[in-house]
């Protein structure tokens, strides 16, 4: 298949411009008569849901929690990037393109990147307008902070709860659209298939998830924000319902997904405690800001209480590696590092698997006050979680499962290779190439939502005018519910003996030891099998309580673990189909002497796009080549 | 540690419910209330008997998803928590746990533990917001925010929308939640503009939601996980009367 | 008008007649506490059945004791209303409900309290207000002109240690029904303020203690009188 990235021709500025200046437009009293179907509610969904209705389309917006204001957006910590340069320290457009592209090991598309830097400054005034209080200066200007990878302050952000924030703001949004009639809601309705009609996406099938009904719903457009598949790890910092059922389903109708393996591991989590674990908890990048990371000098004193370790036992690897970016380098290279020195045995806590964050310094520079004004709320949350603390002794932290750069393969215009499919943030394969820095998923959701697919969508949409109403008795609705009615039932009588939980947890096992923070070709192929054999325990051995038609999560956890199951293989096989290493992508096979990532640019300069075949195990590779016009490659160097 | 369980039991909100008693060991103080009933349901499901269900998502007290009445408090004991950020370390071996969902009239019971909060929405939807189209917003530092203003309107607007407020009021009154959307938006520059008509539509849906009047008893706020002030409430009562008698649109 | 309606119906405006009559029979408790000092003048009541005379009389306090009754009733039904439809918002009780961990008790019990005030207030009418006025009352007569002789009326009646006692449980009800009431009458206004609220709740302690502390000592004194014990 030929892959059609679509990114306009022209200069890296005018893109976009150019663009929206030529796209076809549909006219007001045709967008009344147009459905589309928004899948998800967090920033992405809800962005989209509610700009499409204001624009006068017939929305549908469907979310599994009990609001839309809960999707897993709303856990979002540490800030949204923004080009305004209102620090004036050399900030631009350009600049932000360029950090991004360089942080993300240069695995993205040049033109994508680009529009993403230019629209986030409208993110900025919209969500300002919309009342979202982001942090302030005396003078009532917005301040704002530094992140990670990047050498200018552009992050903006509301206390410790950005993506609170910036998610009620577009849940405002969407509620007025709500309200006035343009977006009908389905809270608690969980999609288990998309429909097609002469290969265009039509519609959706959806469990209600309170009665169990299965209900079809048809549109014009079907748009997927549903968020990253980050728990294929088990434990991971998502919500306990975040998933990759909508976008698996998608795939194995067709659509593309790219890119699967490039996971990002968050260097500042709470460590794990204990095997009843279910979650982990991500503690801000902002943290490293102020806090400095390190370990001691000495495997021997890593029992000792830390602040009985004097200054010269301690070893400041990140500032000590990476002079030039010391405690802010990108989340890759902060996480590996913590991986090394812990491998080293210099692992400090319970389990030897963390490492110090300390802000005695930055306690001592600008008094207990203003660190708890800038990191009270997570301080706070670490207390609590931990029964430490973190003002009197450094906090333990370790690098998590936080964020998936891969997702649905989506042209310039956000569209999948399914006509009239779409996806959008996390969900899709997006701009972040191979790491994402910090701040930029929201920016990516709210840019995706707010400003690009309501503009996009219209190219395909402008050719929909004259189609009718779509009709949920077609055939196609029929097999696919039927398909989901039968998927269901055959789970359900399963009736084996091992709960859903007993079969997640062997798959985060195999994810993380053979497929995180650093992968290998022969752990890589151990991994294909363990995954098969699991998955085919599970389709012989699961149980699951109750019946379809009744509110049962063990069933909807269990929907989402089989899809998991598939999906994990498929990281594999592209982990192992990429010989490089590359920002979260780290193959043991190829580092440099210091043990840093090689990437091979001869061979490896493409999206990896894989197609389902029918067998979960015999996925199809599909290559974009990726041009880069603007930039040039080069070895990301943060030292 | 061991503990005994006493958990609301309820199939539908057609079926009558009633409180189930479950014995449970090997319990870690380390472990948050959700783990511990993670154990309860693994446990369960191994008997091959229904798990407990319960509204549960980012397990990091932001979602406000998580929802149990625990020993007579929304969200247990500990104050300015959620009960996703509750640990056994609150409770002692042997003790007795009562866990109970929500209850209102505003609020009916889904399944067990799990309450359905839609009227919430329908209480943002008829004015919780901002009338500003996408790409309709003027550069941001146009309008300058007095920091404290801005403070204020955060501390407000930080409110997950849990309920527990509601669960708490003896008169199930949802002022609390109300109060601080209200007040996070006519306090900003922004939202003052619409300000008079939001708090008279916000007002009608909270009533014909069937939630109950505020009698000032401060039990929200002292439950609420975020601690929203009831100073808001008071925010709220001026703008509410000042609208009535002011605004000259009849809503 | 139905905006109008649409106010007081609502869940504030219920709160907002509550707190608007309830500050207005405060200031009623107030001079009818200091008036009744009266009672303890040692002159056989004559200031004190002069005083009772100019209250039933002079035009506008006529006026106005209507309007207090008036206040009242709106108070007390609304009052009733209220109650009645916060019961309903919570048609299933919980198994375990630890109030006292959130609030205080006087904060949860103000229906009750204000049912035992309500029916002290009938008892206290009865025994006084229509005695005065459609009792069979003796008059006496100071400087040539007559009165009726309510003095002697309340000093029988404060002379049963049962009806002071009775009168002193009602009165610890009226103190713990201000004691909520006062400051929440200002919170219901929107009167909070982060340096004034501090204030009113000083106030608003003082004077749920101080006034119905006033109105005990009367009866306390006639009792203790009528017993020599001074
Ligand atoms: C702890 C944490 C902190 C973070 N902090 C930051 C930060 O500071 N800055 C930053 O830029 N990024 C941050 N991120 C990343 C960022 O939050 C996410 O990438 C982003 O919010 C994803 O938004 P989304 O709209 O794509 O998806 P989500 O917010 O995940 O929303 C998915 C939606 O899809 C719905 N859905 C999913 N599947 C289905 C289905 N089958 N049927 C129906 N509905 C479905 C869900 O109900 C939900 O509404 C953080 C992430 C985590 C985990
Ligand atoms: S006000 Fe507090 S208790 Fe009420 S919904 Fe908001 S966060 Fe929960
Ligand atoms: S689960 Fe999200 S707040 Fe508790």
């Amino acid at each position: 298949m030929k892959l059609d990235s679509k990114v306009p021709k022209g200069d890296l500025g005018d893109k976009w411009t150019n663009y929206k200046s030529k796209v076809r437009l549909v006219a007001p009293n045709n967008k009344r008569r147009i459905e589309i179907i928004v899948v998800g509610s967090g920033l992405a969904g809800a962005s989209a849901a509610a700009t499409l209705g204001e624009l006068g389309y017939k929305v549908k917006c469907f979310c599994f929690q009990d609001s839309p204001r809960r999707a897993h957006s709303i856990a979002a910590q540490g800030g949204i990037n923004a080009a305004k340069n209102y620090q004036n320290d050399g900030d631009s457009a350009y600049r932000l393109f360029y950090d991004t592209i360089k942080g993300g090991d240069y695995r993205s598309r040049e033109g994508n990147v680009h529009r993403l830097a230019e629209v986030s400054v409208q993110i900025i005034d919209q969500c300002v307008a919309q009342g979202v209080p982001f942090a302030r200066d005396y003078g009532g200007l917005l301040a704002n902070r530094s992140f990670g990878g990047v050498q200018v302050s552009r992050t903006f952000y509301a206390r410790g709860q950005t993506g609170q924030q910036l998610l009620l703001g577009a849940y405002s949004a969407l509620s007025r659209q709500i309200e006035n009639g343009s977006v009908k809601m389905y809270n608690r309705h969980e999609m288990l298939d998309v429909v097609l009609i002469d290969g265009k996406a039509r519609g959706i099938i959806a469990r209600n998830l309170i009665t169990g009904e299965i209900e079809r719903h048809g549109a014009h457009a079907v748009v997927l924000g549903t968020g990253g598949y980050g728990n294929v790890f088990f434990l991971s910092t998502n919500a306990m319902g975040s998933n990759v059922t909508a976008a698996w389903k998608a795939h194995k109708k067709g659509a593309l997904f790219a890119n699967p393996c490039f996971t990002q591991i968050h260097p500042t989590c709470i460590p794990v405690s204990g095997g009843y674990q279910s979650k982990l908890t991500l503690m801000s990048e902002s943290l490293r800001n102020d806090g400095r990371v390190w370990v001691p000098k000495r495997k021997e004193d890593c029992k000792k209480h830390p602040n009985e370790i004097p200054e010269e036992d301690r070893d400041y690897y990140l500032e000590r590696i990476y002079p030039a970016f010391g405690n802010l380098v990108p989340r890759d290279v902060a996480s590996r590092a913590a991986k090394y020195v812990t491998d080293e045995g210099r692992g400090v806590g319970k389990t030897g698997y963390a490492v110090y964050l300390d802000f005695s310094t930055a306690i001592n520079r600008l008094g207990k006050d203003l660190i708890a004004e800038r990191y009270g709320n997570l301080f706070d949350m670490y207390h609590r979680i931990t029964d430490e603390n973190p003002y009197e002794v450094p906090m333990r932290i370790f690098p998590a499962v936080h964020y998936t750069m891969g997702g649905l393969w989506v042209d310039y215009e956000l569209s999948t290779n399914v006509p009239g499919l779409y996806a959008i943030g996390e969900a899709n394969f997006s701009d972040h190439g191979a790491n994402r820095l910090g701040a930029s998923a929201l920016m990516q959701g709210l840019a995706d939502g707010y400003f690009v697919l309501p503009v996009t969508i219209g190219s395909y949409l402008a050719d929909e005018i004259r189609t009718a109403a779509t009709d949920t008795n077609h055939p196609a609705f029929k097999k696919a519910e039927n398909e989901v009615k039968t998927r269901l039932e055959k789970l359900l009588n399963i009736k084996g003996d091992k709960s859903v939980d007993d079969f997640h947890i062997a798959l985060g096992k195999i994810m993380w030891d053979k497929c995180g923070m650093a992968r290998e070709g022969k752990g890589l192929k151990q991994a294909l099998k363990e995954i098969q054999e699991l998955r085919a325990e599970f389709w012989k051995n699961v149980f699951i309580p109750g019946d379809a038609h009744e509110f049962n999560p063990e069933l909807e956890k269990a929907g989402r673990l089989a899809d998991f199951l598939e999906l994990g293989e498929l990281m594999v096989n592209d982990a192992l189909d990429r010989n490089e290493s590359c920002g979260g992508h780290f193959r043991e096979e190829y580092k440099s002497k210091e043990g840093e990532a090689v990437r091979d640019d001869e061979n490896y300069r493409y999206v990896a796009a894989w197609g389902y075949s029918g067998d979960p195990s015999k996925p199809e590779l599909h290559k974009e080549a990726l041009d880069f016009e603007f930039v040039e490659l080069k070895t990301r160097s943060y030292k | 540690m061991k503990l005994t369980l006493k958990v609301w039991r309820q199939k539908n909100s057609k079926t009558r419910g009633r409180m189930e008693t479950y014995p449970i060991d090997g319990i870690d103080e380390d472990m948050s209330f959700l783990e511990m009933i993670d154990v309860l349901n693994q446990n369960l499901i191994k008997e091959k008997k229904d798990p407990v269900a319960f509204d549960h998502d980012c397990r990091e007290g932001i979602c406000g998803m998580c929802s149990m009445f625990i020993n007579g408090e929304p969200h247990g004991p500990e104050k300015g928590v959620t009960t996703c950020q509750l640990h056994m370390r609150s409770f002692k071996d042997g003790d007795t746990i009562v866990i109970e969902p929500w209850r209102a009239e505003a609020f009916p019971v889904i399944k067990d533990l799990v309450v359905d909060r839609s009227a919430f929405d329908t209480i943002i939807q008829a004015g919780g917001y901002i009338s500003v189209n996408t790409g309709n917003a003027m550069e941001a530092n146009a309008i300058p925010v007095d920091k404290s203003i801005a403070n204020e309107a955060m501390n407000a607007a930080i409110c997950i929308g849990c309920g527990a407020c509601v669960a708490a009021c003896k008169n199930s009154s949802a002022m609390l939640f109300l109060s601080a959307k209200v007040s996070h938006l006519n306090m900003l520059p922004q939202g003052e503009v619409e300000g008079k008509r939001r708090v008279l539509k916000m007002m009608k849906a909270h009533d014909e939601a069937g939630f109950g009047s505020c009698t000032n008893t401060g039990a929200c706020s002292a439950e609420c996980p975020k601690e929203i002030s009831l100073s808001n409430i008071a925010r709220l009562n001026r703008a509410y009367i000042a609208a009535s008698l002011t605004s000259e649109e009849s809503i | 008008m139905s905006w109008i309606t649409n106010f007081f119906t609502s869940s504030v405006g219920k709160k907002v007649i509550m707190s608007i009559t309830g500050i207005f029979l405060c200031t009623f408790l107030a001079a009818h506490m200091s008036g009744n000092f009266l009672l303890l003048k040692n002159d056989g009541g004559q200031a004190f059945n002069e005083y009772a005379k100019f209250m039933s009389t002079f035009p506008l306090i006529r006026v106005l004791s209507i309007v207090t009754f008036i206040g009242l009733l709106f108070h007390a039904v609304d009052g009733i209303w209220l109650v009645l439809q916060n019961r309903k918002a919570r048609p299933v009780k919980y198994h375990s409900f630890k109030g006292g961990a959130n609030s205080s008790w006087t904060s949860r019990n103000m229906g009750l309290l204000g049912v035992i005030i309500l029916f002290f207030l009938i008892v206290h009418l009865k025994s006084f207000w229509f005695e005065m006025k459609f009792g069979t009352i003796q008059y006496v007569e100071y400087g040539g002109v007559k009165y009726k002789d309510l003095y002697s009326i309340v000093v029988s009646a404060f002379s049963q240690w049962w009806y002071v006692l009775l009168y002193i449980i009602c009165l610890i009800a009226l103190s713990l029904h201000l004691m909520h009431g006062f400051q929440s009458a200002f919170q219901t206004l929107g009167l909070n303020h982060k340096k004034y609220t501090p204030i009113i709740k000083g106030v608003g302690l003082a004077f749920s203690i101080l006034v119905p502390l006033g109105f005990a000592i009367q009866p306390i004194y006639v009792l203790l009188k009528s017993m020599n014990v001074f």
